[in-house]
Parts: structure tokens; C-alpha cells; sequence
């Protein structure tokens, strides 16, 4: 079922070309990429490709193989089998170079408690080789940025979660690379601090001449990107601009509420041949021309409706025509898989 | 949407357009940028220490407890063996030695803690090498050990042995030395382990016995067998006794009591020059580096 990226795509990609003499139009090409941990395919082989100047997300469940793609494009982990080239170097063979150009926060903080904001900052330029005469410059820049100039001389240890992430962004920019790797940036924080990060996400591709290549798990979020890339057990499903892929589902989402949500399926399912699940106490489907069909249902349902709601089709839906199964369940599945293992680990270790 | 809701937003809309771009070149990787992360690394190292307050005064309760309580303590005991030397006299050589591996192995132990908190990784993804991080860390390791080791030796007054400078000098390098080693073997464990806690428990494992088989505590000569073998292959025996040696060099003592108490290495018989065991642990110490720095490197 996979789907390489679309030639309009590729298209933008000649585009850039022509805009930008010197920097490769292409920031990341990934050909058959791969990685193995003993039995665990983490990673089975994806092809992609991220224009120069992009905002390219991956999206998919806990376990997908997200963080193994970032590292291995990061070179921190070595591909198993395929290969990728970033700012124009292979991640395999020219690591140093690679490593020069990209920027990357990691899924798990990694900042040092014990020193302040600016001292941070600063042990990283040192770790770059950054220009001394540069270092207080560019760290104005980016931790005005993330509005964190004031807090400058504070320890880290005393920043809330939101604070902590964005230094982290700010660090990652310090050494002005083209390519900036972000994973789950804005896991576990609040939905406000969640949008102001991809405000400054934004901001950042429109100030600076760089690529983001960054990962999710949530949903609406990828609506941010210009494309995404949907995962699933370690392979690419989709990949293409939201609205594309949300385009692409032809059918809208239609949601009921009735007094009998057991009566309704079975009557969709007689009368229209539709298969509808239950879902946060409502009946819900999917049918092309949503809005068109609502009069229909009220006329040949057969059972009073109280309340109905046409929507577009959402990532939601997305992941769901790919994959069968909602990210949710997907996730669910990941956390009884781990289970069952514990329990057969258990079990094993006491006989 | 209100801005006025949402500080973060708008403190970042007002304030952009005041501050320039201001863009950055990463220079190639060289020798330079390797020293300048041994550098960092080593640097962050002595930060560390500076922080951790209760670090300095936790290692040196220990010493303290053996040279002066335990020394004391026993002195009574000793007194007719010791040939007039005091017993703290006697053991200094051997809590110098063991003040600076408890510093070292802590610091070693930070690696471990390093990655627990995930600033290591954030190194690993800098254009440096590996080796480089692996390196400065053992010779910061060994910087913060041996100003343990110079706090011990400023007591060195009041267990009666004599501030000589060239004693002095020497007990420095010898000490650098064995801090050196230490936080090489322990940052070689800690690549391996990546839990604090056994860390700890695997360190405290191989050190304790390490530390009383050396002869830290006792002279090396008519050991029972079993106990003398286990003696001689101690590295620590290695780094005790030429300590020891150039201590008693310097005390004015009977000759008697010198050659009960500062017999010296043997094999089969034969004295091991201090100089050569000095030799032994630097070749130890930069054997583990190697290893250290090898594992560190093939690690994902
Ligand atoms: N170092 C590792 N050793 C063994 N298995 C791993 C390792 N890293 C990741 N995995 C496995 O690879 C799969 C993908 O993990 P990951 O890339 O972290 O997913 P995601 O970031 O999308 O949540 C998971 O099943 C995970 O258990
Ligand atoms: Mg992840």
C-alpha cells in the first residue's frame, strides 16, 4: 500500500532549484532505509524525500519507528540495511559533515539541570566550534525567539516542561544548521504551549533558510506540516500534504445520536450497507458526499435522530482508511503487545 | 484569538523583528575541535564537582574515619610492631591512595548518571569523535580525584610525615596517576551498565577487595600464600607501594622499622622498582582508556 511521494511534490523539488543556487534542493533523501534489532523490526525500509525549506512530519503510533528513523538520520544509530543522505551527505560514510548541518532535539530532555539557561547554550556553540565573537549574537536570536532572553541566567533545573522544550529548540538552532530534527517536540505539554512551539516552528522556517524534519503522535498537529509522512509498524503507509491525503479518503464523517446506538448500526448496516462503530456515545461513519446523504438517512433510517454532524474528513480518518484501526487503537495494541511480552517474560521467569 | 491570553505568543511577535539574524558556520572537524570537546568534557567535569558540595565533604569522611579513628584506634595494638612509628603514619600512603579512588569512581560514576539524564547524547550528536568525550572525561575524572588527593596530603602534618616538596611532587603525580586509572576502569564498566545502581554495586564489588588485598593497611611482605598472590596481582598493590616507599624516603626512622614496615613488592624475590610500578599503572591505566574509548565508540 505504499504510496511514494506524489509528482507534485517532486515538482516543488525542481522548483527549489532554480530559487536557491547553492544549497541542495533535496535536504533528506531516504532510499530502502532500514534498521533491525535482533527480532524487532523497528524500521522495514522506507523511501522518502524532504525539500529543501520544508516543514516534513512523520506521524504515526508509539512504536512506529519514528525516534529509530530520526536517529539513524542523525547518525546515531547505523542503518541495518538502505541509505539516506542529509544536507547533501551520507549519513553512513560522512557522519562528521552530516552532523556539522543538522540540529536535533531529542524525544527525552537532555538539557543540564545543574547549569543555567545561557551556560547551556554556550557549552554548545563551544561543542561546534561556533565563532566566540558569534555565540552571544546568535544566542539572543534564538532564545529571544523561544522567549527565554530574560530567563537567561536562570538554572535549567528551575524551568517548567514547556520552558525546557523550547531551550531545547533554541539550543538545536544555535549552530545555525539546515536541517532541524525534532522529536515529539511537544509531547506531554499543554495545549497552548503545544501551539505556541509550532507558532515558533513556523516562524523559525520563515526566518531561517532550514529544513524541519520532526515527528508526532498527535493528530491535529500534523495539519502544521506542509507534508506528512503517516508510520505505521515501521513502514510508511501515506505520505503527502494533509489536505491531499485528507482529500484522498472520499468520504466525509457523519456522526449520530439516537436513542438505540445498537438499532442504528444494524439499520445502517441493512438499509445502506454501511459499517458504523460506536464511538464517545454516538454512531459514527464514514460516506462519500456526507452532506448530501443526511436527508436520505432521516427519510429511510427508520429510527428518530436527535442530533447529526457531517464533518471532513480528519488525519484521523486518514490513518484509519491506511491502516484499519484509528492511532489510538494502534496505540492500545502496542500497550497490550508489551504486556502480553511482561506477562510471558514473567511466567517463563518462574518456572 | 486574544494575544493578550497568550504571553508567550506575543512576547515572541513583538520582540522578532527587533533582533537581527545573525547566522553561524560549523568549521570542519580537526584535531582542534577534538581538543576543544576533551576540553568541555573536561571542564563540565570540574563544574560538576564545584556544584556538588556534598560530594567533596561525603569522600572525605572516609579517609578521614580510617587514617584518624581507625589508626588511632589501633595504635595501641600495633605499637610493639610498629617499631616506634605511629600507625597513621604507616597507612597514610594507603588512604591517599584510597581517598583518590573513591573520587575517581564517582566521577567515572557520572557517565552512568550522564546518560540517565541524557546530556551524553547530546554530545554524541556533535561533529566531535567519541574518543574524545571518553578522554576528557577521564582526565577530569582524575583532575577532581587528585584534589581530594591534595587536600589529604595537606594533612600529612598531622599523622608525622614531613612536608618535603619533592615528596610532595611526587606523592601528586603518583596520585594522578591512579585517579587517572580509576575513572579509566570505571568509565569502562560504565559504558557497559547503563543502571546507577549497579553500577555502584559492581563498582563496590571489585574496589572494596581491591582495596584491602593492596596492602593499603598492611606491609606486603610475609603474607600468607594465598594472600600474597592475590596481593601481587592487585594493580592497586602497584600504586600503594611506591607511595609508601616515597613517604618512608623521607620519614627518619630505624632501618629495622623501615624494613618491617616498607618491605617493598617482590617477585619471586626480586624488588619491583617503584619507578616501574609506576610505569604499570600509567600502561594500565591507558589500556582501559583504549578499551573505554573502544567500547564507547561501538555502542548505539
Ligand atoms: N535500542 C533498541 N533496542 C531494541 N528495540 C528497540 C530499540 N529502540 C527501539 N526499539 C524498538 O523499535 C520499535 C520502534 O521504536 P521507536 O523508533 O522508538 O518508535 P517511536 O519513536 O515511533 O515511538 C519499537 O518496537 C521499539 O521497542
Ligand atoms: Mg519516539
Amino acid at each position: 500500500m505504499r504510496r511514494t511521494p506524489t509528482s507534485d511534490a517532486l515538482r516543488f523539488v525542481d522548483d527549489m532549484t532554480g530559487a536557491n543556487g547553492n544549497q541542495p534542493a533535496i535536504a533528506i533523501a531516504v532510499r530502502g532505509l532500514a534498521k533491525n534489532y535482533d527480532e524487532v523490526e523497528a524500521v522495514r525500509g522506507v523511501d522518502f524525500e524532504v525539500a529543501a525549506g520544508e516543514v516534513f512530519g512523520f506521524l504515526g503510533p508509539n512504536g512506529a519507528g519514528k525516534t529509530t528513523t530520526i536517529n539513524m538520520l542523525c547518525t546515531l544509530v547505523k542503518p541495518s540495511a538502505g541509505s539516506a543522505t542529509v544536507a547533501g551527505h551520507d549519513v553512513v560514510h560522512e557522519r562528521d559533515d552530516v552532523r556539522r548541518n543538522i540540529g536535533l532535539v531529542f524525544q527525552d530532555p537532555t538539557l543540564d539541570g545543574y547549569l543555567t539557561a545561557e551556560q547551556n547554550l554556550r557549552l554548545h556553540a563551544e561543542l561546534y566550534g561556533v565563532r566566540s565573537d558569534l555565540v552571544v549574537p546568535r544566542m539572543q536570536q534564538v532564545m529571544t525567539m523561544v522567549g527565554l532572553w530574560e530567563r537567561k541566567d536562570s538554572p535549567v533545573g528551575t524551568f517548567s516542561g514547556g520552558m525546557r522544550r523550547r531551550l531545547e529548540i533554541a539550543r538545536g538552532l544555535m549552530h545555525s544548521p539546515r536541517v532541524l530534527f525534532l522529536d515529539e517536540p511537544t509531547i506531554g505539554l499543554d495545549p497552548q504551549t503545544r501551539r505556541s512551539i509550532w507558532a515558533y516552528i513556523r516562524e523559525l522556517q520563515e526566518r531561517e533558510e532550514i529544513t524541519i524534519f520532526m515527528t508526532t503522535h498527535y493528530m491535529d498537529e500534523a495539519e502544521w506540516c506542509d507534508r506528512i509522512a503517516i508510520m505505521d509498524h515501521g513502514e510508511i503507509v501515506a505520505l503527502d500534504a494533509p489536505e491531499t491525503l485528507k482529500a484522498g479518503v472520499g468520504t466525509d464523517r457523519v456522526t449520530i445520536h439516537t436513542d438505540d446506538d445498537e438499532a442504528t448500526i444494524a439499520a445502517l448496516g441493512e438499509r445502506f450497507n454501511i459499517e458504523a462503530r460506536r464511538s464517545e456515545g454516538a454512531v459514527s461513519f464514514g460516506v462519500p458526499a456526507g452532506e448530501a446523504f443526511v436527508p436520505r438517512l432521516f427519510s429511510e433510517l427508520g429510527i428518530p435522530i436527535k442530533a447529526v454532524n457531517v464533518s471532513r474528513p480528519t488525519l484521523d480518518d486518514v490513518f484509519m482508511s491506511y491502516t484499519g484501526s484509528t492511532i489510538r487503537d494502534a496505540e492500545e495494541d502496542q500497550a497490550k503487545h508489551r504486556n502480553r511480552v511482561m506477562m510471558q517474560m514473567m511466567h517463563g521467569g518462574r518456572r | 484569538m486574544s494575544t493578550t491570553t497568550d504571553p508567550i505568543e506575543s512576547a515572541a511577535a513583538v520582540d522578532q523583528s527587533a533582533v537581527p539574524i545573525v547566522r553561524v558556520i560549523v568549521p570542519e572537524r580537526s584535531l582542534a575541535s577534538e581538543l576543544r570537546a576533551i576540553k568541555i568534557v573536561w571542564r563540565r567535569e570540574l563544574i560538576r564537582f564545584r556544584a556538588d558540595r556534598l560530594r567533596m565533604v561525603t569522600t572525605l569522611i572516609q579517609p578521614l574515619l580510617f587514617l584518624f579513628v581507625l589508626g588511632s584506634g589501633l595504635q595501641q595494638l600495633s605499637a610493639a610492631s610498629t617499631h616506634g612509628v605511629n600507625l597513621k603514619t604507616f597507612i597514610y600512603p594507603g588512604i591517599l591512595c584510597i581517598s583518590v579512588m573513591f573520587t575517581a569512581m564517582f566521577s567515572a560514576a557520572s557517565i552512568v548518571w550522564d546518560r540517565e539524564f541524557g546530556f551524553l547524547r547530546e554530545m554524541m550528536v556533535a561533529p566531535i569523535r567519541r574518543s574524545s568525550i571518553v578522554i576528557g572525561k577521564c582526565l577530569g575524572g582524575a583532575m577532581v580525584a587528585s584534589f581530594q588527593g591534595v587536600i589529604v596530603i595537606c594533612l600529612a602534618g598531622f599523622v608525622g610525615v614531613p612536608y618535603a616538596p619533592l615528596m610532595i611532587l611526587g606523592i601528586f603525580f603518583l596520585q594522578l596517576l591512579l585517579a587517572f586509572a580509576i575513572t579509566a576502569f570505571g568509565v569502562m564498566v560504565a559504558v557497559r551498565i547503563k543502571q546507577m545502581q549497579s553500577f555502584m554495586g559492581v563498582m563496590q564489588m571489585i574496589v572494596m577487595p581491591m582495596f584491602f588485598i593492596s596492602g593499603a593497611l598492611f606491609p606486603v611482605a610475609n603474607l600468607p600464600g594465598w594472600l600474597a598472590a592475590l596481593n601481587r596481582i592487585d594493580p592497586l598493590t602497584y600504586a600503594v607501594d611506591p607511595m609508601r616507599n616515597l613517604v618512608f624516603n623521607h620519614l627518619s626512622i630505624s632501618p629495622l622499622a623501615r624494613a618491617v614496615l616498607d618491605p617493598g613488592v617482590t617477585w619471586f624475590g626480586w624488588r619491583v622498582p617503584p619507578l616501574l610500578e609506576a610505569g604499570m599503572i600509567l600502561l594500565l591505566g591507558v589500556v582501559m582508556l583504549g578499551v573505554a574509548i573502544w567500547e564507547f565508540s561501538t555502542t548505539e
